[in-house]
């Protein structure tokens, strides 16, 4: 099933309500589908093999998702943050694919001249321009909807593909139709390449929720558009919502009282940061939604009840839930595997493995999925005695010291009780007796002097093990981040390893 | 029936798109569903629950799977069997 038919229903049902607010200007679901049925003609027109946007989210992102779907040719999405030497590598390999967004870089980049290139608002005109006649015969939905690169911090980046089964199978198992009510606005700040932005847009215009764009985040248009719009829900990376707390202290003002549910994910919640963020949206519910771009957004979900009952509670496995990822949804199936595949009881950690009709795990040059159809995501994790999934980092980052696996969270976790620790990162570090060792990059909290090393060792030694104690410990002014909040721990690597 | 196909009730408004299908004659309002054009057979009364527009009816054994996307009188089956209806299991918004 095609995932535009999404945007077709909620055109049938609710054709003059407001569906995207977008730069103050408002698309209802018709005009939307209008949009869209014009950018399958532009598209088809064009002989692209491949939608693409280089640009940041508004209704062109909508538009260009959807008419691609129609057309029967994969969204891409590409991250206009790369460098030009990136970004030309990614547009070769979409060759020759529409591409929507900032057209000069595009010409720069693209050698062969084989793409067909659109400004934002040359392409938002032309897909109003272009001729419908209603005869046309749309895609049926069999194949590829979005492919995403993912960001290669190691090789080149995969290009990971979600069919149309996958998106539509979330949708339609986790959002009930037109189930949102006239008042309810969902705020979409994510960028558009990101898994979280896509899964946004559609969950949204299924459930009837209008969707407000936010193209490029600023903590201060974010609160002055929860306040205009009356804003209901929002999907946040940590990061924002570190740097929409921070606005607040400054004293930017903004209504936030609409809101209503604040879900967040694509990045590790400072348990400081979601604690401060209950008492100052006392009245909002808050979500940690946790999944990958392989398994079309949310695969397991913290929910609001349970960030309360953690944040008012005194016994501490109740309050460490805060620092889960909540219980695995029940439209899909989770293990936690060892090495050797054996599947580990609850307690034990070990890589974190997925199977379901959302679950995608494709590559465009392969597929990572098992014999029986489970995913190995790669990530880390636990399950506690009830269910609820903790993380633990990337199994690519777990340190192996003389045979032994050390998570480098339950060093950072510890590391972060002291009080002069604003930050910390545990990474790999060669070790000429064990292999690897542990590496530690510390940022000290303003105000506070800079600890001594061998107490840091002290501490490590006494409340975990003599083998989690590090052979190098650096203190930096600051760790380095992407933009979604997703610490580089490579970069710390090549560091600490200089 | 491939999935992503497109079905009109003969009895009634009722449309449907298939997102799973393996074997036998799926019917809306007693008679059986095709891509032909809107209501011309006298629906069965027998087979006149409605259909609701954004929801999923599968049988028992889950071998097939429609999505109702124009609600209409007739009630969906498979052989003769009333398809039942399949709940979402809606999230807290999570995105």
């Amino acid at each position: 099933m095609n995932i535009a038919l999404l945007l077709e229903m909620a055109a049938d049902a609710a054709g003059d309500r407001v569906a995207l607010v977008c730069d103050g200007q408002r698309w209802t679901y018709a005009e939307l589908l209008a949009a869209a049925r014009g950018a399958c003609a532009l598209i088809r027109d064009s002989k692209a093999e491949f939608v693409a946007l280089l640009d940041e989210s508004s209704e062109a992102s909508v538009i260009g998702m959807f008419g691609a779907a129609l057309a029967g040719v994969p969204y891409c999405p590409l991250n206009y943050r790369l460098a030009d030497v990136d970004l030309g590598s990614l547009l070769a390999r979409i060759s020759p694919a529409l591409v929507i967004g900032d057209s000069d870089r595009v010409h720069r980049l693209d050698v062969t001249s084989s793409h067909v290139v659109y400004s934002r608002s040359a392409f938002t005109l032309a897909v109003q321009e272009a001729v419908v006649t209603g005869a046309e015969e749309y895609d049926p939905g069999l194949g590829i909807a979005i492919q995403l690169f993912t960001s290669g911090t190691t090789a080149a980046p995969k290009a990971a593909i979600l069919q149309h089964a996958n998106l539509v199978s979330y949708i339609l198992g986790t959002v009930e139709f037109a189930s949102a009510d006239d008042s309810e606005a969902a705020l979409v700040s994510v960028p558009p390449y990101h898994i979280a932005g896509i899964a946004a847009v559609a969950s949204s215009i299924y459930a009837q929720r209008r969707i407000v764009m936010l193209p490029a985040f600023s903590p201060d248009v974010w609160l002055r558009l929860v306040d205009a719009e009356g804003v209901t829900n929002a999907f946040v990376v940590p990061t924002m919502l570190g740097r929409i707390i921070h606005a607040i202290d400054k004293g930017v003002h903004g209504n936030v009282a609409s809101l209503r549910s604040i879900a967040y994910g694509g990045g590790k919640m400072p348990l400081e940061l979601i604690h401060r963020a209950l008492d100052l949206f006392p009245d909002a519910g808050f979500t940690n939604a946790y999944g990958l771009t392989e398994t079309s957004s949310t695969i397991a979900l913290l929910g609001p009840d349970e960030h309360r009952a953690a944040h008012g509670s005194d016994d501490p496995v109740v309050r460490a839930r805060l620092a889960s990822v909540g219980i695995p949804l029940p439209t899909i199936e989770l293990e936690i595997r060892d090495e050797e595949g054996r599947v580990l009881s609850a307690g034990q950690a070990g890589e974190i493995y997925v199977r379901g009709d959302q679950v995608s795990g494709q590559y465009r040059e392969r597929s990572a999925l098992d014999a029986d159809g489970w995913f190995p995501t790669r990530d880390a994790g636990y399950l506690d005695a009830d269910g609820y999934l903790f993380l633990a980092g990337r199994a690519d980052d777990v340190i192996v010291r003389g045979g032994e696996n050390i998570s480098p969270g339950e060093i950072e976790d510890l590391l972060l009780t002291h009080p002069a620790i604003a930050d910390v990162a545990a990474v790999a570090v060669p070790s000429l007796e064990w292999g690897e060792g542990v590496g530690l990059a510390v940022v000290v909290r303003g105000g506070f002097d800079q600890p001594d090393v061998d107490e840091l060792k002290d501490l490590i030694r006494q409340r975990l093990r003599s083998s989690r104690v590090p052979e190098v410990v650096r203190f930096l002014p600051s760790l380095p981040y992407n933009e979604m909040g997703k610490l580089l721990r490579r970069e710390i690597k090549t560091l600490l390893a200089a | 029936m491939k999935p992503g196909s497109r079905l009109k009730s003969s009895t009634c408004d009722s449309e449907v798109v298939v997102i799973r299908y393996a074997a036998g004659t799926l019917q809306c309002g007693g008679a059986p569903l095709g891509e032909g054009s809107g209501a011309t057979v006298e629906i069965d009364p027998a087979f006149a629950g409605g259909t609701v527009m954004g929801k999923r009816y599968t049988d028992a054994a889950g071998t097939v799977e429609l999505l109702c996307v124009k609600p209409g009188k007739g009630t969906l089956a498979l052989d003769g069997v009333a398809l039942l209806l399949k709940e979402a299991k809606p999230l807290p918004a999570s995105d």
